[in-house]
């Protein structure tokens, strides 16, 4: 019965569904992916300001999103953010929302930890020049910061990646959705998240290996 | 420290605190105001919508939410930390056959998603005549994923130790196995604890992925309260309660964590040349469990 034809057939006859579903799920994550770097970066800055008032928002800002499941996140914007009457938004925009919010938290702690690694002489000559915070930060620290940053953010990215599956959830029509219309049309389902599953190796695969390969070749020895 | 980043600042420096500091403030408060203004707007303060916490069949449902998920979390953290075991002296062993089996099946389950994973056991296997809960499919997806992550998380614990370690260990005549356990592994264990910990946290979180397979835990919970119309559709007042309880569990695990780390490194002097750190090739930078 699993015979290789039928394997190929799962994916051969459903060509339409894994398209659209992996197209989906890329969009959602260059979307995220974008939107969440952008943010978490916000937030760093943020976290080591000057102002007691704005790091403690930081602070706050990641330890709840950091401790929620993306689930519930996911979980509160399909079904509670409505009920709010703000602006409607469509499902796909929601996820897009949900996973730019969750994964900015964990940009964050990355950039944050990056520029601690970075030499405290650095800062303090930096300040003995007579530069603001501004400049201490945009034209001494960070540019050393992201060598460290890199790889690490590498790794949330990949996992935001993963976690754009969790969207299926919730009525986005991504990756992990193709399961449901594999059901309707009557296919093996087994067989349909195999190559699921293959296509999420061959999206991560390459990112992990460009990561070791950064984190390889970008490792400052302090 | 963040701390370096800026002077202590003169009376010009703390007037410009004070203003960013007041616009800052100003920002989020209109925000949090804006939020409460359609909080109170859409009534998620009536008393209606919260009337559901005063029954006492739902909070009975609530506890047993509450336990369904710890049950998942102890259950697939025990199993994920016997997997990781396993896997990580698989590919530390130095027999290839052993080594490179462990390094491709915990390479492949930390690449697919968790949810295509549960999703293969909860709808892929029955398909092949094999009987499944929510309940263990949700366990099984949480062990492989988590295990092999934990997996590498021992591995780099051990080969953080000094080389002389286990060099002074097979000189004094050990074997392989006595190294391992007599040296090598109560000496990583300290320096791996809090990574452990906070991939514990990660599995804890990933529990919630149980309420897309139907498995009734607290985000199910969540569902089939907020979803009634007797209590006018709830939803918000049932997310605020469900996610404080996530977020009160998470961080009881992190502070274990940090109350671990700490005792750690008070008793560093001790062992002078004992590990400093995870994970040569893992950036010390982000502790290998923090992935999301």
């Amino acid at each position: 019965m699993d015979t290789l034809s039928d394997i190929w057939g799962v994916l051969a006859n459903n060509t339409d569904l894994f398209r659209t579903g992996f197209f989906n799920t890329i969009k959602l994550f260059v979307i995220a992916a974008i939107g969440s770097l952008a943010l978490g970066t916000f937030l760093a800055m943020l976290r080591v300001s000057p102002v007691p008032i704005l790091r403690a928002v930081g602070t706050a800002y990641v330890t709840l999103l950091r401790n929620t499941p993306l689930t519930l996140v996911l979980f509160f914007f399909a079904f509670a953010y409505p009920l709010l009457d703000i602006v409607r938004v469509s499902f796909f925009a929601s996820a897009s929302i949900g996973l730019t919010l969750y994964t900015a938290a964990f940009v964050c702690e990355v950039v944050r930890s990056g520029i601690n690694t970075v030499n405290v002489g650095q800062a303090e000559a930096a300040r003995a020049l007579g530069l603001t915070f501004g400049q201490t930060l945009g034209q001494i620290v960070l540019p050393q910061a992201i060598r460290s940053v890199v790889p690490p953010l590498t790794s949330v990215q990949i996992a935001l990646l993963k976690n754009t599956t969790i969207a299926a959830g919730f009525s986005v029509a991504e990756a992990g959705a193709i399961r449901d219309n594999l059901s309707e049309r009557g296919e093996n389902i087994m067989i349909g998240l195999g190559w699921v599953a293959l296509g999420f190796l061959i999206l991560v695969i390459p990112l992990t290996l460009l990561q070791r390969s950064l984190e390889r070749r970008w490792s400052v020895a302090r | 420290m963040s701390a370096v980043l800026f002077d202590v600042p003169g009376p010009r420096g703390i007037a410009r605190n004070r203003v960013s500091g007041v616009i800052g403030v100003l920002a989020i408060l209109g925000l949090l105001g804006f939020i409460g203004y359609k909080f109170y707007d859409t009534g998620q303060f009536d008393g209606r919508v919260w009337s559901w916490l005063q029954y006492q069949q739902i909070q009975e449902d609530l506890l047993t939410a509450l336990v369904a998920t710890l049950q998942a979390f102890a259950v697939g953290a025990v199993l994920a930390m016997v997997f990781g075991a396993i896997f990580a002296a698989g590919r530390l062993s130095e027999h290839a056959w052993l080594r490179v089996p462990s390094m491709l099946v915990v390479e492949f389950f930390r690449a697919i998603p968790l949810l295509i994973l549960i999703f293969l056991f909860y709808y892929g296997l029955p398909a092949t005549g094999v009987k499944m809960t929510p309940f263990m499919a949700l366990v099984l997806g949480l062990m492989l994923y988590n295990g092999s992550v934990l997996a590498e998380v021992f591995r780099a614990g051990i080969l953080s130790l000094p080389r002389g370690q286990s060099e002074a260990a097979y000189a004094l005549g050990m074997r392989k196995t006595q190294v391992m356990t007599l040296v090598l592994l109560p000496q990583a264990l300290r320096a791996m604890l809090p990574a452990i910990i906070s991939q514990l946290v990660v599995l804890l979180k990933d529990t919630a992925l149980g309420f897309l397979i139907t498995y009734y835990e607290l985000l199910k919970y969540a569902k089939n309260i907020g979803g009634d119309f007797q209590f006018g559709r709830p939803y918000v007042p049932v997310l605020i309660v469900v996610s404080a309880i996530y977020i009160t569990l998470c961080l009881l695990l992190s502070w274990l964590a940090t109350y671990l780390e700490a005792r750690n490194r008070r008793s560093r002097k001790v062992q002078a040349d004992g590990p400093t750190e995870i994970a040569p090739e893992q950036p010390a930078l982000i502790p290998p469990g923090s992935g999301i």
